[in-house]
């Protein structure tokens, strides 16, 4: 129900569920970051943006803005 | 025409897999290599003999996760694969890969094969599998794909010789596509697009009408057609995702047959040394300390190597001066370019420091971690994380640092980092500052630790930082520019720096800085002592002017030589001139001479020295002697009889030079890289107003 990647905690995991395609860069989608793909939360940045995450095997940080386009539902 | 032997390669590949490391050994060049995606911003061509038959010409391009491109650099890729008639358009690919995100690479792979290029994957950093537990099965690999691959390890220099060999044998190469986009998202739309342009692959077709906007090369007749199919980007959008989609599957399935990771064998260095080193409180501490470090070292190593090169330059003057037959000519080589040169080469040491630092920090992989660090701090400046990198660099050469923002996908934040790196205290500062510190600020300790001269230097390089982020405010607020946040930044592992990527690091910029430096002072000074040694009427005939005009006065010889020279000196070319400029630079604490210097280094700011030693050298008719800083201080004005340079004027100076633009190769670069005259424009008329009002203010409260 309503998670994003924003809302995981540090060494969370979810899966994405779907995102608007407009409010997501291009490169993002090809360097993995699809539906279906687990996404782990690395790292939170001091101000709390940018979220550094694992996804498809890269290690990417994403602004917020971005992170909170993307569903997901949480494992555990 | 290309001539027939020769081959034209293009390297391929995400950022950060190496393609630069293979290129230097291709070619034997040493282009610029280092662990953070986004080194290289630029084409970069070179020789590469593949056998005895056959020589290549090789292009190095920009990283990229994919051929739609996001950045500026990426838009250099799709062009150099589209454009036909673009001079590097490959006849093979060389996709460089890495062992680690195979799977990513290969989607940008298959994209390239689509494109039906003959093309080869190399999947490179072979050195690390056995650490990282990885294995792969590349014969598998070779039938699934229908391609050649070569396992190699660039830096150790493995698997080169193969790739040279499986190179030459490209026209046997399979160029069948991998991805069949037509049948798996739109039949029909894409057989129309087939059938309307044959000559094409379908891929590139399609791509051409994605990327019409990055496709300027396109004839009209072309474009046109292009035109045509316009689809509205809900549509494309949709497409393209399923695409990605699709490549993925297909690159899942074969992955799943032929590759591997053991993951108790992959080590965690990784995720230890993030949680120290982007950690809120100790990421910034550390951060902060590497700064302090560097310049600390940049002060504290380097006094020791400058004062050698400061005797050795002062022996060969010397040297000049006594061998070489008597005459301003000889002054000129002896008291104006050798110190000239001098005050660059005694640089080299601070220089080379400061590449150091920078090129191991780049290739350690910790350049990503500060981007990540500062992003939402820079973000409130108007800028990105990334725009910490260029900043940074600025600190050597504000030229390369302004390529560098290319990899910055949002346009205000690029522009606004492309506005402000000249303020970063760039090393052609560095010799004005050192030696203007020297003269006024007294060389002594406070609190029996810190050098006063040293702070000072320090003082101005936060004065350059403090400018560059006031400015962003400035501009983040003025410029209304529509911002998008499409940034993504990849943070990739971290490497034990290889030395001898440093090494010609350091080499290459140090020789750059020296040549490129030297070359202009050397023209400059020719040009200043030809103009300061020729002039009109009243320069010919300086001595009987002179001598009447002080005839009552009997003055003994020596005091007499003395005024006959800088009579002449003002009514050289250079003295009119001088004239007519001095009452603008009046208010700033200047007289003519120190004018002229400052005009000439309006094309390199460390000419500046160089040009004083010309024009007090030919003032002094080759009476005097000594350093030119002894030169500079015993400079009087010739009205109040006071030193020339004191505190007032001093400090103006070098406030002049913190916020002046006075660079020719940056306003060109910035010219290139924004595609207009208006911000050049903006930044020189900018930074001078604010250079002038800044210094006359100062003048007028410390004089
Ligand atoms: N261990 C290992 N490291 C390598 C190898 N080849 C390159 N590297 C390192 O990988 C990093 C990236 O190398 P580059 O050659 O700059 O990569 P690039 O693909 O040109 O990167 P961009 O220009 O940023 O796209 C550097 O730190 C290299 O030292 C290799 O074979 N083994
Ligand atoms: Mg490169």
């Amino acid at each position: 129900m309503g998670d994003t990647i924003a809302n995981l905690k540090i060494g969370e995991i979810g899966i994405i569920q779907d995102f608007c395609l407009d409010a997501i860069p291009l490169n993002l989608l090809e360097m993995g970051c699809l539906p279906g793909k687990e996404v782990r939360l690395l790292q939170i940045a001091p101000l709390k943006d940018p979220l550094y995450i694992k996804v498809n095997g890269s290690h990417l940080a994403i602004r917020i803005e971005t992170a909170k386009q993307i569903n997901i539902t949480k494992l555990r | 025409m290309k001539s027939n032997s020769l081959l034209n390669i293009a390297l391929v590949g995400n950022p950060n897999t190496g393609k630069t490391s293979l290129f230097n050994q291709l070619t034997g060049l040493n282009q610029k290599v280092g662990n953070y995606p986004g080194i290289t911003v630029d084409k970069k061509q070179g020789r590469c003999k593949i056998s005895e038959y056959l020589t290549a010409e090789i292009t190095d391009l920009p990283g990229t996760y994919s051929i739609n491109p996001t950045t500026l650099d990426e838009t250099i890729v799709l062009e150099t694969l589209l454009n036909e008639s673009n001079n590097s358009y490959p006849d093979l690919v060389i996709v460089v890969a890495e062992v680690e995100n195979l799977k990513r690479n290969l989607f940008l792979f298959s994209q390239i094969k689509d494109l039906q290029f003959p093309s080869i994957l190399v999947i490179n950093m072979s050195d690390q599998m056995i650490r990282k537990g990885i294995t792969i099965d590349i014969e598998a690999l070779k039938r699934e794909l229908k391609s050649e691959i070569i396992l190699i390890s660039a830096r150790k220099n493995l698997g080169i010789d193969d790739l040279k060999r499986e190179i030459e044998n490209y026209e046997n190469w399979n160029t069948e596509p991998i991805a069949n986009i037509s049948d798996k998202i739109d039949t029909v739309f894409f057989e129309t697009i087939k059938t309307t342009f044959p000559e094409f692959s379908l891929y590139k077709s399609w791509l051409l009408i994605t990327q019409q906007k990055n496709c300027a090369f396109l004839s009209s007749e072309l474009y046109q057609k292009i035109t045509a199919f316009n689809p509205d980007s809900e549509k494309v959008k949709k497409y393209q995702h399923k695409e990605t989609i699709y490549r993925y599957q297909i690159i899942n399935e074969i992955l799943k047959k032929t590759y591997a990771v053991d993951k108790n064998e992959a080590t965690d260095l990784r995720s230890r040394l993030d949680k120290i080193l982007t950690h809120k409180i100790y990421g910034y501490i550390i951060f902060f300390g590497v700064l302090m470090l560097i310049f600390q070292s940049i002060f504290e190593w380097a006094s020791l190597p400058m004062d050698l090169i400061d005797s050795l330059f002062a022996n060969v003057s010397e040297l000049a001066k006594t061998n070489l037959p008597k005459g301003t000519f000889t002054n000129l080589i002896a008291e104006g370019v050798i110190p000239g040169i001098g005050g660059i080469v005694i640089f080299i040491p601070q220089i080379a420091i400061l590449f150091l630092f920078i090129a191991t920090l780049e290739e350690t992989g910790y350049m990503s971690r500060v981007v990540f660090l500062m992003d939402k701090i820079m973000r409130k400046f108007g800028m990105s994380g990334k725009s910490i990198i260029p900043l940074i660099s600025g600190t050597a050469c504000a030229i390369p640092a302004i390529m560098a923002s290319r990899n910055i996908s949002d346009w205000k934040e690029r522009l606004i980092t492309i506005l402000v790196i000249p303020f970063t205290t760039c090393s052609a500062r560095l010799p004005v500052y050192a030696i203007l510190i020297a003269l006024i600020i007294p060389d002594e300790r406070i609190f029996g630790i810190f050098n006063l001269q040293g702070l000072t230097l320090m003082g101005l390089y936060l004065l350059g930082f403090a400018a560059a982020i006031s400015s962003a405010i400035l501009l983040h607020n003025v410029l209304k520019i529509k911002t998008q946040s499409l940034f993504v930044i990849e943070m990739p592992n971290y490497k034990l720096p290889s030395f001898k990527n440093v090494f010609y690091e350091v080499v290459e910029k140090t020789k750059a800085f020296i040549f490129g430096a030297g070359k202009i002072i050397l023209a400059l000074s020719i040009i200043l002592w030809f103009l300061a040694s020729n002039g009109s009427e009243k320069f010919k005939n300086a001595a009987e002017y002179v001598t009447t005009q002080e005839s009552a006065k009997h003055l003994n010889d020596d005091v007499l030589n003395k005024k006959i020279a800088s009579y002449r000196l003002e009514h050289s070319y250079i003295g009119t001139m001088g004239k007519v400029i001095e009452p603008v630079i009046k208010p700033m604490g200047y007289d003519w001479k120190i004018g002229i210097a400052l005009i000439s280094s309006f094309a390199a700011r460390e000419v500046f020295i160089g040009a004083l030693a010309t024009i007090y050298n030919v003032g002094s008719d080759g009476v005097g002697s000594g350093t030119i800083k002894e030169r500079m201080a015993a400079e009087v004005d010739s009205v109040t009889g006071e030193k020339r340079f004191n505190f007032a004027t001093g400090m103006s100076l070098l406030l002049f030079y913190a916020f002046a633009m006075q660079c020719i190769g940056t306003l060109a670069i910035v010219k290139r890289e924004t595609k207009s005259w208006k911000w050049p424009i903006l930044q020189l008329t900018g930074m001078g107003a604010l250079a002038y009002i800044v210094s006359v203010i100062t003048y007028t409260i410390l004089s």
